[in-house]
């Protein structure tokens, strides 16, 4: 049988929150001895994920956001949630520079860095109910 | 103004601090702006040497920056560039308007010429 262990974080959507968050989950992942690029890809992921939920979500309003991570043999799987405006389009949200915020000078690259820093990831979102961003990094080591 | 900016010859260097994250990279866009409309400046260099971790907030801010200097060619740089942050800025695509000098390329003296001398 694989051997998982979960942990999860409940935090506000609190932009100064977003340095502990990434931290505590690159913390949680060094058990499975991951390298410094694999870890370093993992805190990118998280920040643009947590990130994403704060500001669009959320709209900067401060509401809970959850990370919660699971390790199951070599696989590292984030999921980050809200419970914010969800997404309209995901297909459209997800292509690069595309954002809904211009104003706000996002540079429309979170979800690419996202897919291109982790192994997997998918998005399960409702308008008017929330957002989850999953993600899946297979440690090689 | 803190030590994060020095200006010499219309060149605004700015130190970027190790995490390049959204609350600060948020908190220089702010910063550098109040600089621009201050004076004038024909140039920013981003100084990388203190970063090991950016997201793409960071490259929202360089990309907001480089509007604000018209997108004048050359008007942007980065210097002083970690093999990780350059993987992140080359991922961007802000390479193709920014050219970029590694810190290998800085020790074998290839990134010598940036700054204010143009």
């Amino acid at each position: 049988m694989v051997q998982t262990n979960e942990m999860q974080i409940e935090f506000d959507a609190r932009s100064c929150n977003e340095g502990f968050v990434r931290v505590s989950v690159a913390a949680f992942c060094t058990q499975l001895n991951p390298t410094l690029e694999e870890v370093a890809d993992i805190k990118t992921a998280v920040s643009e994920a947590i990130t994403n939920a704060m500001i669009h979500g959320y709209g900067g309003e401060v509401h809970k956001i959850w990370v919660k991570c699971r390790i199951q043999g070599k696989e590292f799987c984030i999921d980050v949630i809200d419970h914010g405006v969800g997404i309209a389009d995901i297909e459209k949200a997800m292509e690069p520079m595309f954002t809904t915020r211009p104003e706000l000078e996002r540079s429309g690259m979170g979800f690419a860095f996202m897919e291109a820093f982790m192994d997997e990831l998918w998005v399960e979102s409702t308008v008017g109910e929330g957002t989850t961003v999953h993600m899946k990094k297979r440690i090689r080591r | 103004m803190d030590q994060r900016f020095q200006i010499g010859d219309a060149v605004l260097t700015v130190s970027l601090p190790a995490e390049l994250d959204h609350p600060n990279a948020e908190e220089i866009s702010q910063e550098i702006d109040q600089i621009l409309q201050g004076q004038y400046i024909r140039g920013i260099v981003f100084d990388f040497a203190q970063t090991t971790f950016m997201d793409s907030s960071g490259i929202g801010m360089i990309m907001g920056r480089y509007k604000a200097l018209g997108m004048r060619a050359d008007s942007i740089r980065a210097i002083r560039v970690s093999s990780r942050i350059e993987r992140i800025l080359k991922l961007s695509g802000i390479h193709k308007v920014m050219k970029i000098c590694s810190r290998k390329d800085q020790e074998d003296g290839k990134g010598e010429d940036y700054g204010a001398d143009k």
